[in-house]
């Protein structure tokens, strides 16, 4: 997914003001980006894919005393939204502190067309790219989202001029061009064909000769492996180490894609998910994913089928967004979106945002309804080769709601924050 | 790929980049054999091949330009191959060997010839297997410089060309006192499939050019917050990087000249007085250079092999596969420094005009990047501000300085000076899936715009606007009928086609044996791409449809409209293709079939 590399410090200092925001952080990473940061106070989770809240709030949790019993003081896991850690029935409370923008009241079914960058001209823009809304983002300004886009952008700056009014309603502008009959001006990417679209058929329905050894890559096959993260983690109440990476194979249509992420602390794994997908290109920027997960470490071994899309949003923003139906009626999603703002050539900023919801309870791997936690990470990385460079960082871990409760609980914290030196590796 | 191993320190790093001295091949065959008595009075120059039966040899040589030896696809031995010298009117035999492992090809660029003769894998011939000779025969129908390259795989890239220099019949137009082939290379140590693997990963592998973070506070230092915002907004919604100008960059490339890397310094031995002419052809794989020999006037008589009206220029673009001869005239007794930078800055090629071995003269340093423009991205949309001082040609004679005494102006072309209806754009259908990231539905017309990097710079630059072919067109018909192709791509997932088609999904394109017809190319994107159709002329036109150049390769800059006409005389099958390596691989590839 890391095909690209950002341009410049303007929006990333908006998100990563919004995350600290939302984790109740002190805003360390935003303190000089203030004039690039305007305001983003409320989230809009509308989109959320698959996630059914109809029984979020004060709901009371299904008794799970059966379940392995763990010993209270394990230490909190970094990614915390799986707690193996039986637990007396209790009313949930949620608890969604810095969150308070955040509408979860219809979350409708996941629209792949709002991300294809495809006009949907009757769609409003924040129903959009619900993995943009998480970033921050200024919808209105998206430049594939509709055929309106155009004309929310101020070219003013680029070339001392202002083509806030598309030449098609003021022609005046353009001294010196003379007449532009018949000019009617779409969006510069995205879009779907205008009505006068030709053919790029120009065979006249002459083929292909005979001749062997034709030698064009452009349908070869490749293959990635990323290692985004693999690092060693010092945590307020444990150490341990993590690793978050995927894999891809396949032609520019077409990928088996892998990703995988998890945690061991104290010797053994506590946490982590495994994720296939078939992930195929629909639009200029984004793909949509299929597949599925399997949960791996403590606690019961959930199955998910998974469906997503992911992609590249406009300002440089990487973003995944994923939904799960597993067994039992479970639902569950995980929206992450990153950022990379460059010092030099080589020495990368990399801020990192992700949200995980939960549609059901599970108090067996002590994950409560709704939002179950939210991290966000800075990652310092030294590139010394574009494939290989180490790095320090630091990451917050939110629990919210009742998997909050269930971290109180178990004597776990609700909030840790924890310093990360790892490797980032491709081939 | 070495992940482990540490970075390169300095000095490493300066050699890497200069290359090292002795360069070339190991073998040591290829560059210093006797040259042939035609003009080549100096040591180090390519072997000299002329008459007209030919045996040419494809091996593996070992080559050392950089500190690490390295396995290059080479000609008879040498980087670049031989120049071939043939004759106007003569019928040459070219038998070709494969001592390779897998097959390979020669294809001879700009050259009209029997399809079958063409040498593109797939399309003329089936290749040539290990072990198989194959011969080439023709009869030569043109003069002027051309160049030969491998159309298998990317062989192209490891070494495998060499230049084409042909006598004309009849006596030459600008008699010379000595003549030398400059030809430019991009050399890596890199196997070039993994260039390919790597940008189709991180297409932005190779740019070391990024805008940063301090760059941004510089900007708001210089501009004032605002500007700096809005130099960046539009990029940034776009997902795009205003200094990627090549993919392909210095990190791994060591530019060439005749074989010699910077360090090598290539030199041509002059008497002070003398009339030199100089044979420019790129023959990268991926890079386009800008050419300028600091002292010197250069005067431009042939472009694509075909004679043009003399233009006095200080420099010039040459994108890749295109040639350019220019001839100059120094009057000192002093070295001049042939200096060829490649559009991304990164690096260049250079060389040494001098009347002894062993002198210098002083290496600019590249020319600081600047980023695309916005007539580079929304092309004539973006041109209508008489205030911008990079609008050449379409708000007036602001962009014009420095043009007084160009002989052979004609200044009834610019179309600054009346300026020609917009053309209608018609994207096609299939221009709006996943491998499309751009359209500009107002492309630039005008040919007068030297291109990024180039603009307003001081220098008297060439543009496509000074270049009219002497004698005219090969065909006055009025092209019949038009096919508009537009060049396409996207950037971020390293996708490149016409119309929004690699390759491997499309049809052949057809044209009508004998008929005129004129292709209109847009480009959709914000590269250059050098587009050359196999068999046939390419004669361009100005923006008011009449004929301006013939080529064989025409260098569409971003967001602009270049039209040209064919005459479709060679029946056959053809490849058309943009003849930056990767470019092509990835799709950016069609078959012409005339029938």
């Amino acid at each position: 997914m890391k095909m690209n590399r950002r341009s410049t410090s303007v929006v990333p200092l908006r998100s990563a003001l919004l995350a600290a925001i939302l984790l109740a952080l002190p805003p360390v990473v935003t303190a000089q980006s203030a004039p690039a940061s305007s305001s983003t106070s409320s989230m809009d989770m509308s989109s959320m894919p698959g996630m059914d809240h109809g029984s979020m709030s004060g709901m009371a949790m299904p008794a799970a005393a059966s379940s392995t019993a763990k010993p209270a003081t394990k230490p909190p896991a970094k990614k915390a939204r799986k707690k193996p850690v039986a637990a007396p029935p209790t009313p949930a409370s949620h608890n969604m502190d810095g969150m308070k923008g955040m509408d979860h009241s219809s979350m409708p079914g996941m629209d792949h067309r709002a991300m294809s960058d495809m006009p949907t001209p009757a769609k409003p823009a924040a129903s959009a790219a619900p993995a943009g809304d998480m970033s921050g983002m200024d919808h209105s300004s998206m430049p594939g989202m509709s055929p309106e886009a155009m004309q929310g952008m101020d070219h003013s700056g680029m070339a001392g001029m202002d083509h806030g009014a598309m030449p098609k309603k003021d022609q005046g502008d353009m001294t010196g061009m003379g007449a532009m009959p018949g000019m009617t001006m779409g969006p510069m990417q995205g879009g779907s064909p205008p009505a006068n679209a030709r053919s790029s058929d120009y065979s006249d329905g002459v083929g292909y000769g005979s001749m062997k050894g034709m030698d064009m890559a452009d349908n070869a096959p490749l293959g990635r492996l990323l290692i985004d993260q693999l690092e060693a983690f010092h945590g307020r109440d444990a150490n341990g180490q993590s690793w978050e990476a995927e894999g891809w194979y396949g032609n520019d249509e077409n990928k088996l894609w892998v990703r995988t992420e998890g945690e061991r602390s104290r010797g053994k794994l506590e946490d982590g998910d495994l994720e296939a997908f078939w992930n195929h290109n629909i639009a200029t920027f984004w793909s949509t994913q299929l597949g599925g997960r399997q949960d791996l470490g403590e606690g019961p071994k959930r199955t998910w089928a998974a469906f997503g899309v992911q992609g590249l949003a406009p300002y440089w923003f990487e973003v995944e967004a994923t939904g799960y139906v597993g067994a039992s009626g479970r639902t569950a999603a995980r929206l992450r979106a990153e950022y990379e703002m460059l010092f030099t050539q080589r020495l990368i900023l990399q801020p990192e945002a992700e949200i995980n919801l939960y549609g059901k309870n599970d108090p067996q791997r002590r994950i409560g309804s709704g939002v179950s936690d939210i991290q966000f990470g800075l990652r310092l990385r030294y590139e010394i080769r574009r494939q290989f460079a180490p790095y320090i960082g630091v990451n917050w871990v939110r629990r919210i709601g009742t998997t909050a409760d269930y971290a109180r609980q178990d004597h776990q914290p609700v909030l840790d924050r924890q310093i990360v030196a790892g490797v980032r590796i491709w081939f | 790929m070495n992940l482990f191993s540490p970075p390169p320190a300095d000095l490493s790093r300066r050699r890497f980049v200069q290359g090292v001295a002795i360069g070339g091949a190991v073998a040591g065959l290829g560059l210093l054999r006797p040259s042939n008595a035609w003009a080549l009075t100096s040591p180090g120059q390519p072997t000299v091949l002329s008459g007209t039966d030919f045996a040419l040899d494809i091996a593996e040589t070992p080559v050392n330009y950089t500190g690490a030896t390295r396995l290059a696809t080479t000609v008879n031995g040498g980087i670049p191959g031989p120049i071939l010298r043939w004759k106007e009117g003569t019928t040459v035999n070219l038998r070709v060997t494969n001592r390779l492992r897998m097959p390979t090809s020669i294809h001879w660029h700009g050259i009209i010839l029997p399809f079958q003769e063409d040498g593109v894998p797939g399309i003329s011939f089936d290749g040539i297997a290990p072990g198989e000779t194959f011969l080439y025969q023709f009869k030569v129908r043109q003069s002027g410089t051309y160049w030969y390259h491998s159309h298998s795989g990317f062989q192209e890239q490891t070494g495998l060309y060499g230049p084409l220099v042909i006598e004309p019949a009849s006596p030459d137009r600008h008699p010379t006192d000595r003549d030398y082939v400059v030809m430019l290379n991009d050399w890596t140590d890199e196997n070039p499939e993994r260039i390919y693997a790597k940008l189709k990963k991180q297409s932005d592998y190779y740019n070391f050019a990024q805008p940063t973070v301090p760059d941004f506070f510089r900007d708001v230092r210089e501009k004032g917050l605002g500007q700096a915002l809005a130099m960046r907004k539009m990029w940034n919604e776009m997902r795009m990087n205003p200094t990627d100008f090549g993919d392909v960059s210095g990190y791994t490339y060591t530019y060439l000249m005749n074989g010699a890397a910077p360090a090598g310094n290539w030199t041509g031995i002059f008497k002070p007085g003398e009339k030199i002419r100089l044979r420019f052809i790129n023959g990268s794989a991926q890079t386009i250079f800008d050419v300028r020999i600091p002292g010197l006037k250069m005067t431009v008589i042939s472009a694509d092999g075909q004679d043009v009206e003399p233009v006095s220029v200080d420099e010039f673009r040459i994108s890749v596969a295109e040639t350019y001869d220019v001839m100059v005239e120094p009057q000192d007794e002093r070295a001049y420094t042939l200096f060829a930078q490649s559009i991304d800055r990164s690096g260049y090629a250079r060389g040494t005009l001098a009347p002894r071995a062993g002198m210098e003269a002083d290496v600019p340093k590249p020319d600081p990047i600047q980023w695309l423009a916005m007539q580079d991205m929304m092309g004539a949309m973006a041109m209508g501000d008489a205030g911008h001082g990079n609008m050449q040609g379409m708000s007036g004679m602001s962009g014009m300085q420095g043009m007084q005494g160009m002989a052979g102006m004609d200044h009834g072309a610019m179309p600054g000076m009346a300026p020609a209806p917009a053309p209608v754009v018609r994207h096609a259908r299939t221009e709006y899936g996943p491998g499309v990231d751009m359209h500009v539905d107002m492309p630039r017309t005008n040919l007068d715009d030297p291109g990024i990097g180039l603009r307003d710079n001081g220098r008297r630059v060439l543009t496509y606007a000074d270049l009219h072919t002497i004698g005219g067109p090969i065909d006055a018909r009025e092209p019949s009928r038009e096919i508009e192709l537009h060049l396409t791509g996207n950037m971020d997932r390293f996708i490149w086609s016409f119309d929004g088609v690699k390759f491997s999904d499309a049809k052949p394109v057809h044209f009508n044996s004998g008929e005129r017809l004129r292709i209109v190319l847009v480009n959709d994107t914000m590269m250059n791409h050098p587009i050359h159709l196999h068999g046939m002329w390419s004669e361009m036109e100005n923006p008011e449809g009449q004929f301006q150049v013939r080529k064989h390769t025409i260098n569409v800059q971003p967001a602009q409209r270049i039209t040209y006409a064919v005459s479709a005389d060679n029946p056959g099958r053809w490849a058309y293709h943009c003849h930056l390596l990767y470019h092509m691989e990835a799709g950016m590839f069609r078959e012409v079939v005339v029938s």
